[in-house]
């Protein structure tokens, strides 16, 4: 590459290991930890059927005092941003309370003592990774030297870069609901007519800030509420994708295109009310396999909300960098010309796009942006894929799957790409 | 990837985040709009990062003082996870929980900004797609006397939608990547974004005149020329790119904001 770009390696270099280190030598000191203690334990009785976990709380009551491994990073992480630029002894001398001596948990099945292994050993697998990333930092770079991959690096971590912000406000906000407002609340909001119900709650969803993965735990929440499924299933199609902070994305993606907000927003109300009505019409309530448990009840606000920002972070963070690596992969590798055949066909264009929104399962709030970058494909084609990416996409089939059911996903992710497809057509012909 | 593991991805993507946006290296993939959201999240995810720890550590004194309740609470909540976790990977095995494994991929773009870093959009993405020039609405006037210092948008605007109206006679300099086609013919290009990299799109300049003998693509340089009327059109889209006539050209350093952003106002 030219000569512009090596200072700025050398700045990185310099910069990079300094930036990286502290946290590894903590992380150091805790994997030792996780070793000795028998730490997560208590997530390994996860996953129990309700009648088991009565008997079970016994063995989960001492877990807590396995944890006790977070007593340490807590004030490591506490103290580490500073520490970026400082040497990191004094932190290390500080980490080191005595570890509590353990109890196995002589109850654990198998399978649960096979999984607690694989967990001790996540810490240890980062650092691994990370140390090991930077002792091979030159040849990494020297392989990342085409301009190819430096495109393709620049554009992934220009996406991901760019949706983590708004990754981030939607988990905030979405775990803020999540936590302060009850769930019967919806329950009590709703008509008591079902097909009056559904609109409403696909109407509800528009005020319910957050992203495809939240929506489904609280999708759950409502069915156990006692909502009506069809209502439910409205809220959890029309809540990811119209809601603020997805309407303000698409608006900043689209600066040009002021309506493609409007378009997005009625084409997904409209689909996730068909939905609604639809299960009304067609649906059998044995398809639906209620989910077991309630989300963050019982726990302090402050546990329940930051649980739920973590694991929102954790989740959509981990299908937000797939998607960004699809699209990464898409503008830099991908010919212009190959996608530009597939722009060229109306017909074509729109199920390209289609089955790419359901391929790359990108974050409803960051799709937008994905989709703007494909800018040779009509605004119709895009409001294809805007509309079915938050609908239906392979991880939401997925987390369809675990909490309704198979039987129920392999009937709802076929109807909701179908009507999803037709609804942005014609809104697409209508309003673009 | 158990709750500590998770933090310590969370923390570290947070002071990535916090590093990239205070220094000019987030300039390199979004636009400079983004700043503030960019610190916020980085300190968000921070802040997460510290309170899943701390939490972990508090649910341990409760179990060391509280009672039963708590602790089924406690299992409650680790038990939802499971479901969701679950239903993202394996929604079929009931028995082997696991923490999602796509959150590992967390890792990858922290250690790409903190080891790799990777330059701004180059030659290689703007030959691989048409230039983007787009008509503005008007063209203010320009000033009467002196060098005029043009942006490569405004001068390819100006000089192909205002057909060179005030810029005949004038002495030139703009500022941009080198860029060479397939012929070798060099051009001067700005990527112009409007959100972030991935949106990002050149606009093209063409040289002609006196074109310094070595020109390394990507290498920055202030063009100091005059209009020509001369056209040429994009190869890759036929758009126009109108041609500068160099008179001199220095080397200069990439500017902090690599992109051109005057789309966005």
């Amino acid at each position: 590459m030219g000569e512009p770009v090596v200072p700025a390696h050398h700045h990185v270099r310099g910069r990079g290991p300094l930036l990286v280190l502290p946290p590894l030598l903590t992380l150091l000191t805790l994997i030792r930890k996780a070793r000795h203690e028998g730490k997560d334990c208590h997530e390994l009785n996860a996953r129990l059927p309700p009648g088991v976990l009565k008997g079970r709380e016994i063995h989960v009551e001492p877990t807590p005092s396995r944890t006790t491994g977070g007593t340490a990073p807590v004030a490591i992480t506490e103290e580490a941003p500073p520490a970026a630029a400082e040497p990191t002894p004094p932190q290390k001398t500080e980490q080191a309370p005595p570890p509590k001596p353990e109890q196995p948990t002589p109850t654990a099945p198998k399978g649960d003592e096979q999984a607690q292994a694989r967990h001790l050993n996540s810490p240890l697998l980062l650092t691994m990774l990370l140390l090991l990333t930077l002792l091979l930092q030159g040849p990494i770079r020297g392989a990342l030297a085409s301009p190819v991959m430096q495109s393709w690096m620049t554009v992934f971590v220009a996406v991901t870069v760019q949706a983590l912000p708004f990754l981030v406000l939607g988990v905030l906000l979405s775990a803020a609901i999540a936590v302060f407002v009850p769930p019967s609340f919806f329950a009590r909001a709703l008509p008591k007519n079902p097909a009056l119900a559904v609109p409403v709650a696909g109407v509800a969803g528009a005020v319910l800030p957050g992203c495809e993965c939240a929506s489904v735990p609280v999708a759950g929440a409502l069915v156990r509420r006692g909502v009506t499924p069809a209502a439910a299933l409205a809220f959890l199609l029309s809540a990811p994708a119209i809601n603020p902070i997805v309407l303000t994305a698409t608006a900043v993606a689209f600066p040009r295109n002021p309506e493609m907000v409007l378009a997005r927003l009625v084409a997904g109300l409209l689909v996730a009310c068909a939905m609604g009505w639809l299960w009304l019409r067609l649906g059998r309530a044995d398809w639906l396999r209620p989910p077991a448990r309630a989300s963050y009840e019982g726990q302090g606000r402050g546990a329940a909300f930051w649980g739920s920002v973590r694991h929102d972070v954790m989740h959509a963070g981990g299908f937000l960098v797939v998607g960004a690596m699809a699209a990464a992969t898409l503008k830099a590798v991908v010919p212009q010309e190959w996608l530009r055949a597939a722009a060229g066909n109306p017909v074509v264009s729109v199920l390209a796009l289609a089955v790419l929104a359901v391929l790359l399962s990108i974050c409803s709030e960051a799709d937008a942006f994905v989709a703007a970058s494909l800018s040779q494909f009509s605004l119709t084609a895009r409001l294809a894929f805007l509309t079915v990416g938050p609908m239906i996409d392979l991880k939401l089939f997925a987390m369809q799957a675990g909490t309704f059911g198979r039987g129920f996903a392999l009937r709802f992710a076929p109807a909701t790409f179908a009507l999803a497809v037709l609804v942005a057509v014609l809104t697409g012909a209508v309003l673009l | 990837m158990n709750r500590h593991a998770q933090s310590a991805v969370m923390f570290l993507l947070g002071a990535t985040l916090l590093h990239a946006g205070s220094t000019d290296l987030y300039l390199r993939y979004v636009k400079a709009g983004l700043r503030p959201l960019l610190l916020l999240s980085g300190a968000v995810l921070i802040a997460a990062a510290v309170a899943t720890l701390w939490y972990e550590r508090r649910g341990t004194d409760h179990g060391d003082h509280a009672d039963h309740g708590d602790h089924a609470d406690h299992g409650d909540h680790a038990d939802h996870e499971g479901h969701a976790d679950h239903a993202d990977h394996e929604g079929h095995a009931d028995h082997h929980h696991r923490e999602p494994r796509v959150s590992w991929l967390l890792v990858l773009p922290l250690l790409a900004l903190v080891l790799v870093a990777p330059p701004a959009l180059g030659s290689y993405s703007a030959m691989r797609s048409g230039t983007a020039l787009q008509q503005a609405y008007g063209y203010d006037d320009l000033p009467a006397t002196g060098p005029l210092r043009l942006g490569v948008a405004d001068y390819a605007g100006r000089a192909v939608y205002d057909h060179g109206r005030e810029l005949r006679g004038r002495e030139i300099k703009v500022t941009g990547f080198v860029a060479l086609d397939a012929s070798g013919r060099p051009y001067l290009v700005r990527m112009a974004l409007n959100c972030c990299a991935a949106d990002a799109q050149p606009v093209k300049i063409a040289l002609t005149g006196k074109i310094p003998p070595v020109l390394r693509p990507d290498a920055w340089l202030e063009a100091t020329g005059t209009y020509t009327p001369e056209r040429t059109k994009d190869p890759v889209n036929n758009g126009p790119i109108p041609y500068l006539k160099v008179t001199s050209a220095r080397p200069v350093a990439k500017p902090s904001d690599p992109y051109d952003e005057t789309w966005n106002n």
